[in-house]
């Protein structure tokens, strides 16, 4: 029938134009082009599906327009409403919903032919799917609270690795004897719920550091549990998006993890900024302040100054007061640059979007390896709202959570300037010896409203 | 053992498909730098929701009779929409911001 030699080109015109797509986003200047080929494909691939299946209830049709238009409002508000820092707890919440549709499809597909008995091939696609789906959505759900703040700190039950590890294994085992077993849908319902809890076990004990690693692994899942109804259905685009969201996702996460120096399994198994940070005995010395007044000399009168933003800067909403502050140091003949680490803000390249969201344009913005050398010749370096990614001890003492992890070697510039609220430690819960070197000084308060004033005594010199 | 390898016989093609997608997607992910990594994780993350092909398929073949799987259906294919629409928009929305000023 000719409906379905269109259905399948569709599909194979939609699964070139997921890879081709991905492949253009791996670019910036190609990028946008990239996500809006993929996107096309995707429409082509929803619309060929709905109207070129053979059967045709009013009702169903109905339902699923009234579902898509909803899901289209809302997504598309969200989407469009939400705040740039919120990106990662929004990618997150997505993220759960095509996690939640995965193993809402395998719940429906059992439920519906319960009275045939499935094949091994089936029982293993529903399973994998709802199992993969479930962790997934619980998990990412779990994610989204914690980077929204509502769930602030890392839950810690006793010896949950131990703990996770049973619920995994129990999981695994009842799948199995589902699998091979005369199945029953309130069995079905016990394997969603293990997978469930097993999702959020896996996220609640999982620091705010680490939690694009986690979202990035969460992505991969929801993209297998698709691949799984792909094997279900013989459907090739689900089957060619799904795994490749699966591995280019696990490729990412593992690109992240490198990024942060540290073992994917140290992100999953090893509490991030737990209790065991040993207290450094020596004397840190003193905390020297600097008013706005005196900053505002110390900036106006130097060749070079490098700006280290963190997410601090882009909670304060002070992306724009920056760009600012750059412009007018520019105008009285500064150099200025920013240093990018590459975990900066809460996920890599999430600073770079804060920060060109305010124009700042993207020469001035240099990566990590690039800047470390020029630190030498820096007049002054101003860290506003970044802790951890300055923080010596990653380079200096064994028994931090973040040895290791690459820093932005700020301590070689001549005069550092430190913002922040307050003495409190950043996301990874560890003080900070920076601020105790003797080249250091604070400017206290809220990043917009420091920068702000700063402004201002620079205006008036 | 005779099942399993029956297994691979009969999921032959999907098998093979598997093994090259994962190529496809490692090859394609290689020497991304690392300020499109938010970007690419979300542009991911809506293709993804290629899921919603399978709730809207499940939809199409369920007897209209069938309230409680209708309504299960209807929330598979809204919650794929948002994963979709979602996702894209808020990939192309980080992406302006790379366009050239």
């Amino acid at each position: 029938m000719i409906s379905n030699y269109l259905l399948e080109l569709s599909y194979l015109i939609g699964s070139v134009s997921f890879i081709a797509g991905l492949k253009l986003m791996g670019h910036p200047k190609t990028a946008r082009k990239g996500n809006l080929i993929g996107a096309a494909g995707m429409t082509l691939a929803i619309l060929a599906t709905i109207f070129l299946h053979h059967t045709f209830n009013p009702l169903i049709i109905s339902l699923i327009f009234a579902a898509i238009a909803l899901g289209t409002i809302v997504g598309w508000m969200t989407a469009k409403r939400v705040p740039m820092t919120k990106m990662p707890e929004l990618v997150s919440l997505f993220n759960g919903m095509g996690g939640a549709c995965a193993a809402l499809i395998s719940i429906i597909e059992f439920y519906h032919n319960q009275n045939n008995t499935p094949s091994l091939g089936t029982e293993i696609a529903i399973l994998g799917g709802m199992i993969i789906g479930s962790v997934s959505f619980s998990g990412s759900i779990i994610a989204f609270l914690k980077l929204n703040g509502t769930m602030k700190k890392p839950i810690r039950l006793p010896s949950y690795n131990i703990l996770n590890i049973i619920i995994l294994l129990i999981t695994l085992v009842l799948a199995i004897y589902f699998a091979v077993s005369q199945s029953n849908f309130s069995m079905l319902m016990m394997v969603f719920a293990f997978a469930l809890t097993y999702g959020i076990l896996l996220t609640i004990p999982i620091g705010g550091a680490d939690m694009p690693v986690v979202i990035s692994l969460l992505n991969s899942f929801t993209g297998l549990a698709a691949a799984f109804g792909g094997f279900l259905y013989d459907n090739k685009i689900m089957l060619t998006g799904g795994i490749l969201v699966g591995s280019a996702g696990t490729l990412l996460t593992l690109a992240m993890c490198k990024a942060m120096n540290r073992p994917l399994s140290n992100v999953i198994f090893g509490a991030f900024g737990g209790g065991s940070s040993s207290e450094s005995t020596e004397t840190k010395g003193s905390i020297k302040d600097i008013s706005a007044s005196d900053l505002a000399v110390l900036l106006a009168y130097s060749k070079k100054v490098v700006i280290v933003p963190g997410y601090g800067l882009a909670v304060a909403q002070a992306q724009h007061t920056i760009k600012e502050l750059e412009d007018l140091l520019e105008s009285k003949g500064v150099e200025v640059k920013y240093a990018i680490h590459p975990v900066a803000g809460r996920m890599p390249g999430h600073m770079n979007v804060l920060l060109a969201e305010a124009n700042v344009s993207y020469d001035k913005l240099v990566e990590m390896e690039e800047i470390n050398p020029e630190f030498e010749q820096t007049d002054v370096v101003l860290v506003v709202g970044a802790n951890d990614v300055v923080n010596p001890a990653a380079k200096t003492d064994p028994s931090s959570p973040i040895y290791g992890m690459p820093i932005l070697e700020v301590d070689k510039a001549k005069h550092i300037i430190v913002n922040k609220r307050s003495m409190s430690a950043g996301y990874a819960g560890i003080d900070n010896l920076l601020f105790y070197n003797p080249k250091c000084s604070m400017y206290f308060g809220d990043a917009k409203k420091a920068l702000t004033d700063l402004i201002a005594e620079i205006k008036n010199l | 053992m005779e099942q399993i390898l029956e297994f691979i016989t009969v999921y032959r093609e999907q098998i093979y498909f598997v093994i090259l997608s994962i190529f496809v997607g490692v090859e394609i992910i290689g020497g991304v730098p690392t300020v499109l990594h938010t970007p690419l994780m979300s542009g991911a993350n809506a293709i993804h929701g290629v899921v919603i092909i399978g709730a809207i398929h499940v939809m199409l073949n369920l007897n209209p009779e069938d309230t409680l799987a209708l309504v299960l259906g209807f929330l598979a294919v809204f919650l794929g929409t948002l994963n979709v629409v979602g996702g894209f928009v808020v990939t192309d929305r980080m992406l302006e911001m790379f366009k050239k000023k």
